[in-house]
């Protein structure tokens, strides 16, 4: 077994809790003296920073939300002035107002650190060529990844995304053994590269998958493994918090939080209240190592569950179960709460169908419908429309017994519903709620 | 009895427009020529089954502009363009219980009328139209029709 900083990966979890409890202490005592927003933040909840002695009263301090960073674009939380700063990410601002997040030497060192751990938990080391086909640029995917990986060693070939032919070359020319992308993305590259005759498992050298960005099930992973031949990781991180940081290690059961960096709570999205281990809330985060912009119990807006047993490679830190979705993806059809990984989940399991789907929600005569156009696979193509007709009605009758609402199923063509380099949409909402 | 059996391109088209007019390019391009056609419709699809001159290259040329599309064994049967006609091949499966999956019908410039279908059990359809003295076209009259 190897291990990045064999010391830190392996302390003993009362060791990880004084060293969190120290580094939370400093960290509320530094927000609160270089940081405008925290400073009125705490006083507004009426917390000192000498409220703060043990792990315990973390719960005292006030929540952090997406909304305070756009509410303070660009720059209002940073807790350093320019010249510590050493670069920015700029989040895309699909619901409004763009995020910034900006870096000093330190936060951009640990974020390294974290991924280099990580790296070496899945396997990646200097031997290894990783074509990162995440995006470059103002996105954390791709620079992430990149420096994550020449820490430990590896030779990067920083494709960024898109020009999938051109990728799928180098990535036979230059014996990519490790990719970096979207889940999306790789099947996506897994079809053009059928279509062009090539194989991932025969013609490449290609052995291991980070795949994230995006919510994925644990279904598609096993799909994306039997048709490629690769072994599939989830990757796991945003970029409020730096961007991609933590991966499962090589056992695949959750994903390591580095605790000496990160302190992890799950909460009850609804009131707030702390759940215990093994319960399923939204995930909340406080940096423990961050300079230029450390957040306190940032609601990160993922649903999971902490797992603090001991794991099989020997690392005592906790995981973080396969996240299952975000709370902001989370639609409500007839007062049933539905999460696009639900219905990933469900169609991954009948081989019938692709794993291209698309989740259309309508209000008809005050009445949500819900329908979900799946394409049509060479495979499933029956000429007799009672056997279409069938496949439809599996499909919407297995859906309805993991949702409990009714859908509507509806096969498309093949190679109709949109692919996507990046971010796959999944849901379109044409409900004026 | 192999040779009796025709090769039929059946098709998955979503129910919207310019469907049918993209087909029809892929085929004027490659030269192909449809002989008999018939779209079945279930409201959001449809599915489209055609007898046409060259089914290999028409499934070819159709696969590779990104159709969802197959080969589909049917049989061919030339009917005299007389009362009691379709009575006769109905009632000749019906009773060897060989079902008849769908079928359609056209006219032949020789003023026969053709009856294509799909069948539950097609060796056994073979046989038994055969005993009666029904005829089957194959391939080769496909293409001279």
């Amino acid at each position: 077994m190897e291990y990045w900083n064999p010391l830190v990966e392996r302390m003993p979890v009362e060791e990880l809790k004084m060293l969190q409890e120290k580094k939370l202490k400093n960290l509320v005592e530094y927000v609160y003296q270089h940081s405008h927003f925290y400073n009125k933040r705490f006083d507004d909840a009426g917390v000192k920073p000498e409220d703060i002695r043990k792990l315990d009263d973390l719960k005292k301090l006030p929540f952090t939300y997406k909304s305070d960073l756009r509410d303070t674009y660009p720059m209002g939380m940073f807790c350093v002035s320019n010249e510590r700063l050493v670069r920015f990410h700029v989040s895309s601002g699909t619901t409004g107002k763009p995020t910034v997040v900006g870096y000093t030497h330190n936060d951009i060192n640990e974020w390294n650190t974290s991924l280099a751990r990580a790296l070496t938990s899945i396997g990646v080391g200097r031997e290894d060529i990783i074509q990162v086909s995440y995006g470059y640029g103002l996105f954390t995917g791709g620079l992430g990844l990149h420096y994550g990986a020449e820490e430990v060693g590896s030779t990067v070939l920083p494709t960024s995304s898109g020009n999938t032919e051109k990728q799928l070359e180098m990535m036979q020319d230059l014996n990519t053994s490790v990719i970096a992308c979207t889940p999306s993305y790789f099947l996506f590259m897994n079809e053009v590269a059928n279509q062009v005759g090539l194989s991932i498992r025969n013609d490449t050298k290609l052995r291991t998958g980070i795949f994230g960005a995006e919510p994925w099930s644990e279904e598609m992973r096993a799909r994306i493994e039997e048709a490629t031949g690769i072994k599939a990781y989830d990757v796991y991180g945003t970029s409020e918090l730096s961007g991609p940081l933590f991966t499962e290690c090589q056992y695949q059961d959750g994903i390591h939080i580095w605790a000496d960096q990160f302190l992890i709570e799950v909460i009850d999205p609804e009131t707030g209240e702390q759940l215990g281990d093994g319960e399923s809330g939204e995930l909340v985060i406080t940096t423990l190592a961050k300079e230029a912009l450390p957040l306190i119990r940032y609601r990160i807006g993922d649903i999971t569950v902490i797992n603090k047993q001991p794991c099989s490679c020997g690392r005592t830190h906790p995981r973080i179960m396969r996240v299952f979705g975000r709370a902001d993806d989370m639609l409500i059809v007839r007062g049933i709460n539905v999460f696009p990984g639900q219905v990933e989940s469900v169609l991954m399991n009948i081989p019938q169908v692709g794993e291209h789907f698309m989740i259309i929600v309508d209000r008809i005569n005050e009445l949500d419908i819900m329908k979900v156009q799946i394409e049509m696979t060479d495979e499933a193509f029956s000429d007799k429309i009672n056997d279409i007709i069938s496949l439809e009605k599996k499909v919407a009758d297995s859906l309805k017994s993991v949702l409990n609402i009714a859908v509507k199923v509806e096969l498309v063509e093949k190679g109709t519903i949109p692919r996507s380099m990046g971010k796959a949409k999944k849901v379109i909402d044409n409900r004026k709620l | 009895m192999e040779d009796k059996i025709i090769k039929q391109i059946s098709l998955f088209a979503e129910n919207k427009p310019g469907r049918l007019a993209n087909i029809a390019a892929n085929f004027r391009k490659a030269g192909i020529n449809i002989r008999a056609f018939t779209i079945a419709e279930a409201g959001d699809f449809g599915i489209i089954r055609m007898v046409v001159d060259r089914p290999d290259d028409a499934h070819q040329v159709l696969h590779d502009a990104g159709f969802t599309v197959s080969e589909t064994s049917v049989l061919g049967i030339e009917m005299e363009d007389v009362p009691g006609g379709l009575g006769k091949i109905a009632d000749v499966l019906g009773t060897k219980d060989i079902n008849i999956d769908y079928a359609y019908a056209f006219v032949t410039k020789t003023e026969k009328a053709l009856l294509i279908i799909r069948v539950s059990d097609i060796e056994g359809a073979i046989s038994v139209l055969n005993d009666a003295d029904i005829k089957l076209i194959d391939m080769a009259d496909i293409q001279e029709i």
